[in-house]
């Protein structure tokens, strides 16, 4: 192996512990971060890194601090940049069972994100719970709306308005969730079964 | 035809309600183009040559504050319609009310993306956590109780206590009566007719010392063992000892006189005692 090749794979395996391993509170590393342990050619490093894991159906997904993808971003850009690693595909309803969450709390977290994109972005509290008051008991809805704060899905100001937070921005395709509700037909009385 | 006060009264009114409007869009997220921009700075020029108070100018400014967040909003508005994510928020609100949750759940897992992260221990992690609990003290080292300090009981003779100032080596009227006893001294030495400049009494080589002896001539001229004798005129302030302590009323009526004894004064006072 050449001495090149030896210092990509060792700089691969660093970002690879960086990337996947929980650091600080939050999940994902800092562009600055990166810089500093793997050098400055760390987007080259991330690159390769995206090719590896693409036949694991994962990614390495880049969360720019303006929240719009960035063409030709700056150096600077990079530094204030949240990288993650996330599914790269699609998972069914039943495997979403598996990554945790109940069913009904998944839709409830669907709601929540669609209305607010539709709101451009805020919602009062009142309005997304008497949405979700619609489909889920009235006891659970102030409780998921909780739970979507405490998992940085969504954050709540002092005049509880609702607003999308980190993690929505690095799991959820807006555009495409938007776009796919407004095809979809209903599906009555289908289990989510049969919708997988 | 309106008086100018009903008019003035009608402006305010309008003013307001143009405010209460324009905050409601702000916060309810209502479509910022209900409000007629143009129509509500029509009214706001209209009246502005009616305004004389600082209030009513203040209540246009705000008015035209509120106005320019609107077409703040109504820009933002614009922008977002123009982009791919609009969707018009009742289309979506019906279509979330229409679909089953499975079919929700379907089209949500298609743009999801969860993150991936690992929490598992290496070794390299026990490694450390192992070093860390063989340097930790037992808990009954590190929460030991800490006996109180015994203190043997004694008893303070009184120069101590007025060593460590709790008391005073003399009673207030004590010091009161040596201090007029000063002032006497000090008239005969420094004064004329009976009398001494105020500063050239209460003026010492410190200024707290010269505090401390201001504070106690206060007390020699309202308990009646001396008379300030001020002159207007010359600016000047004369300090006279009584024989005796007069402490019957005064048919006139008292007063009381403010003395600065500031840095400043005391300088003064000082460098032309040098000279």
């Amino acid at each position: 192996m050449s001495k090149r090749k030896a210092t990509y794979a060792s700089k691969l395996k660093r970002a690879t512990h960086l990337l996947f391993y929980k650091r600080h509170m939050r999940p994902g590393v800092k562009g600055w971060e990166l810089r500093k342990a793997l050098g400055s050619d760390y987007p080259k490093v991330l690159k390769v890194l995206d090719d590896y894991l693409k036949a694991l159906d994962l990614q390495v997904r880049t969360v720019f601090e303006e929240e719009k993808t960035v063409e030709n971003p700056s150096i600077e850009q990079l530094d204030r940049t949240r990288f993650y690693i996330t599914l790269r595909g699609e998972i069914t309803p039943k495997e979403a069972k598996m990554v945790g969450w109940r069913i009904d709390d998944l839709a409830g977290l669907a709601i929540t994100i669609s209305y607010i994109i539709s709101k451009r972005g805020k919602a009062p509290r009142k309005e997304v719970e008497e949405l979700l008051r619609e489909k889920l008991p009235g006891w659970k809805v102030g409780l998921n709306v909780d739970r979507y704060v405490r998992y940085g899905y969504l954050n709540e100001d002092e005049n509880e308005q609702i607003y999308l937070d980190w993690r929505t921005r690095a799991e959820v395709d807006q555009k495409a969730l938007i776009d796919l509700l407004l095809r979809t037909e209903n599906t009555n009385g289908k289990s989510i079964e049969d919708v997988s | 035809m309106q008086s100018k006060r009903e008019r003035e009264k009608t402006g305010r009114e309008k003013l307001v309600r143009i405010i209460e409007t324009c905050k409601s869009v702000e916060q309810r997220s209502l479509d910022p183009f209900l409000i007629n921009i143009d129509d509500n700075i029509k009214t706001a020029r209209e009246y502005l040559p009616e305004w004389t108070l600082p209030e009513d100018l203040c209540l246009d400014a705000e008015t035209i504050h509120h106005i320019a967040t609107v077409v703040k909003l109504q820009s933002e508005w614009v922008k977002h319609r123009s982009t791919s994510l609009y969707t018009d928020p009742f289309l979506l609100e019906e279509k979330l009310k229409k679909l089953s949750k499975g079919a929700i759940i379907g089209t949500f897992v298609k743009a999801w993306h969860p993150l991936i992260e690992f929490e598992q221990v290496t070794l390299h992690s026990l490694a450390e956590a192992i070093n860390y609990w063989m340097n930790l003290l037992p808990l009954n080292e590190r929460w030991k109780e800490t006996p109180p300090i015994e203190v043997k009981i004694g008893s303070a003779t009184r120069e101590e206590l007025v060593q460590q100032r709790i008391l005073q080596d003399k009673t207030f009227s004590e010091e009161l009566n040596s201090f007029w006893q000063e002032l006497k001294t000090c008239v005969q030495k420094k004064g004329s007719e009976g009398k001494v400049h105020y500063w050239d009494f209460v003026g010492a080589d410190t200024y707290e010392e010269t505090v401390q002896r201001a504070f106690m001539a206060s007390f020699l001229i309202t308990y009646g063992y001396a008379t300030l004798e001020v002159r207007m005129l010359e600016e000047e302030m004369f300090i006279k000892p009584n024989e005796k302590p007069e402490t019957r009323i005064s048919a006139k009526q008292l007063v009381s006189i403010p003395i600065p004894v500031s840095v400043e004064e005391w300088k003064r006072w000082k460098k032309g005692e040098q000279q």
